[in-house]
């Protein structure tokens, strides 16, 4: 078995003595698709904080690969290969979908290299790739401004995709998604991992059903179940706590 | 069975662009002509008034200008309300070279000394006047002090990520600041007097129909440089960082992109551009001094770029030929009612024509 990709050991974040998270574990296997769910204030996005470099652990373990996250900010961290994708979708609305996959692309960022910067065959193809992965392949010369939600939101998955990270963390994709955006948005995280690993914390359980994937559930701060969606729905915890009686 | 391969209809905004092009070369091919014209005898109806030349060769010098500000403000969101400073700072250049160009010519006859010199009882040249007898070290200089003060006050502001309003006051007192330091006669720029009086450059004398022909055809020779620099940067990908810089700064950051450097150098490039409008302008107009500091200008500069359309380069030439027009012409006949006509544009271009007269000319594209 490979060694996981990312490793949570005892992970805790205090806030003026509110503790977001309680010594939370949580490991993550290479080409993996974790859905994490769990109540407001679970301590979901402060989990990603944490492994994004945005807040530090007050105490535990957090590594990606050999790497001590803890030690590392938030640049450092996304060069490292993290890639991750915010609630709020903010993709460049004056420019074109294949201009903000550009943008995205991996190359030299100083001035001089993007005024000098020529689209090479291979760059068109890596592109061209996560165009077709996204299914925005029809859209790719249409400004980012006219893009329907869903759309957009794929459009940010896509310029993650272009940094080519190794584990992708997904913030509510599917948030006031339509029914069929959201069947899309499954389909789509489900092909992104394999090559990649990805944790998509979400509210929605019908979505994260349709991951059909091991589920995480986050309670005041720390793991309270894991498994398949079923295995986790039958948890009289899990029932307790978060389908709510 | 042959099916009739029509060549498809090229897209309507693939029709507008080059119906623009066309009218641009148009454009600047009537602009050449006008020296050309001015030397028909004064009585031929073709013929162009010395004042009609003289006066477009002032504004091809403010249109190097409106390009210099559209670039940063227009593409990069940079809004600087002090590049009436940096154009000045070129004007100076190229008049500490003018200056020294006059020679025993001044009014006291002095061999090295400009007259203002003389007159505060300089006994030497200020070391910071040296090298400026020889034309292509002040051409330089004309460039390289607007991008040093930019790139200094550059980095002070965008490392510390000070954006929008704040960044555009900073420029206001930069601006206000120099006009101050050269309104004091112990700075050794002639004081509230600033330069003039100049008789030759590059050998023609001033004041003549050659030398107005070759400043004007080097204005002309600027603005197409110009404007082919600036093409080239919006057309790249660094012009798409640009506008992703405007829009959202910190997704750009996220991206990894170090927007502190490229702010900096779209700045700096800005500033040069500004630098070489001023130099252009200043021996045209025959005269440099602090008033060109004056924050006022600065803002007038921005309005030309807001009225003619800002985010497109066409926008900035067409803003400042066509508000220095109106202003050439409004300061003729009614010359209290300009501030007020400024003010004026400025408020309807905002409320009701954001993207200028390139809009007004565009509204069918979203």
């Amino acid at each position: 078995m490979s060694a996981p990709v990312l490793y949570l050991d005892g992970v805790s974040v205090v806030f003026d003595g509110f503790r977001a998270l309680n010594s939370l574990s949580l490991v993550v296997e290479p080409g993996e698709l974790r859905a994490v769910i769990g109540p407001n204030g679970a301590g979901k996005t402060t989990m990603m904080d944490v492994i994004t470099g945005k807040t530090r652990p007050t105490a535990g373990d957090v590594r990606f690969r050999d790497h001590d996250l803890t030690r590392l900010d938030e640049a450092a961290i996304a060069t490292l290969g993290i890639g991750r994708k915010f609630q709020k979708p903010t993709v460049f609305d004056a420019l074109t979908v294949f201009e903000n996959l550009e943008l995205a692309l991996k190359a030299p960022r100083g001035p001089i290299a993007c005024l000098r910067w020529a689209l090479s065959g291979e760059a068109r193809r890596r592109i061209e790739a996560v165009l077709d992965e996204t299914g925005l392949q029809a859209r790719a010369k249409d400004r980012a401004a006219i893009l329907s939600h869903g759309q957009r939101q794929w459009l940010e998955i896509g310029m993650l995709l272009m940094q080519d990270p190794e584990l992708l963390l997904v913030d509510e994709p599917v948030a006031g998604m339509t029914d069929q955006e959201t069947e899309h948005t499954a389909a789509l995280l489900r092909r992104i991992a394999g090559g990649r690993s990805v944790v998509v914390v979400e509210h929605d359980l019908e979505f994260v059903r349709s991951l059909g994937r091991r589920v995480t559930v986050l309670h005041e701060g720390s793991v309270l179940s894991e498994g398949s969606i079923d295995h986790v729905q039958n948890d009289p915890r899990v029932v307790e706590v978060y389908l709510g009686r | 069975m042959s099916v009739a391969l029509a060549s498809p209809a090229p897209p309507r905004a693939a029709v507008a662009r080059n119906a623009f092009r066309w009218a641009l070369i148009g454009a600047v091919l009537l602009l050449a002509l006008l020296p050309i014209l001015n030397r028909l005898p004064a009585d031929s109806a073709l013929h162009v008034s010395d004042f009609l030349v003289s006066v477009t060769g002032k504004w091809i010098t403010y249109a190097v200008l409106a390009l210099a500000i559209d670039l940063a403000w227009g593409y990069a969101g940079i809004l600087s309300l002090g590049h009436g400073a940096f154009f000045a700072l070129g004007g100076y250049a190229i008049g500490m070279h003018l200056m020294r160009l006059i020679g025993p010519r001044g009014v006291y006859g002095h061999p090295v000394l400009p007259d203002f010199m003389v007159f505060l009882g300089y006994r030497e040249l200020p070391w910071y006047w040296l090298g400026f007898d020889h034309f292509p070290f002040a051409l330089l200089m004309a460039l390289a002090v607007p991008g040093l003060l930019a790139a200094v006050v550059g980095f002070l502001a965008f490392r510390s990520r000070i954006t929008g309003v704040y960044f555009s006051i900073i420029t206001q007192a930069m601006t206000y600041a120099l006009m101050l330091a050269f309104f004091r006669n112990d700075m050794g720029f002639g004081g509230n007097n600033g330069f003039t009086d100049f008789k030759e450059l590059l050998g023609t004398p001033l004041n003549t129909p050659n030398a107005r022909a070759m400043l004007f055809y080097a204005s002309l020779a600027a603005l197409l440089g110009a404007y082919w620099i600036c093409a080239r940067v919006v057309g790249s990908k660094l012009g798409r960082v640009l506008v992703a810089v405007r829009d959202a700064e910190s997704r750009v950051r996220f991206l990894g992109y170090d927007t502190t450097r490229i702010k900096l150098f779209v700045f700096v490039l800005s500033a040069v551009l500004a630098g070489l409008a001023g130099a252009l302008y200043v021996p045209q107009v025959g005269i440099i001094n602090p008033g060109e500091f004056s924050p006022g200008n600065s803002i007038e500069a921005v309005v030309w770029v807001a009225v003619g359309g800002r985010g497109t380069l066409v926008g900035a030439l067409l803003g400042a030929f066509s508000v220095n027009a109106l202003k050439t012409w409004l300061t003729s006949v009614a010359p209290d009612l300009w501030l007020f006509a400024l003010g004026g544009l400025f408020v309807l271009v905002t409320l009701f024509l954001p993207r200028g007269l390139v809009g007004l000319l565009r509204r069918r594209e979203p």
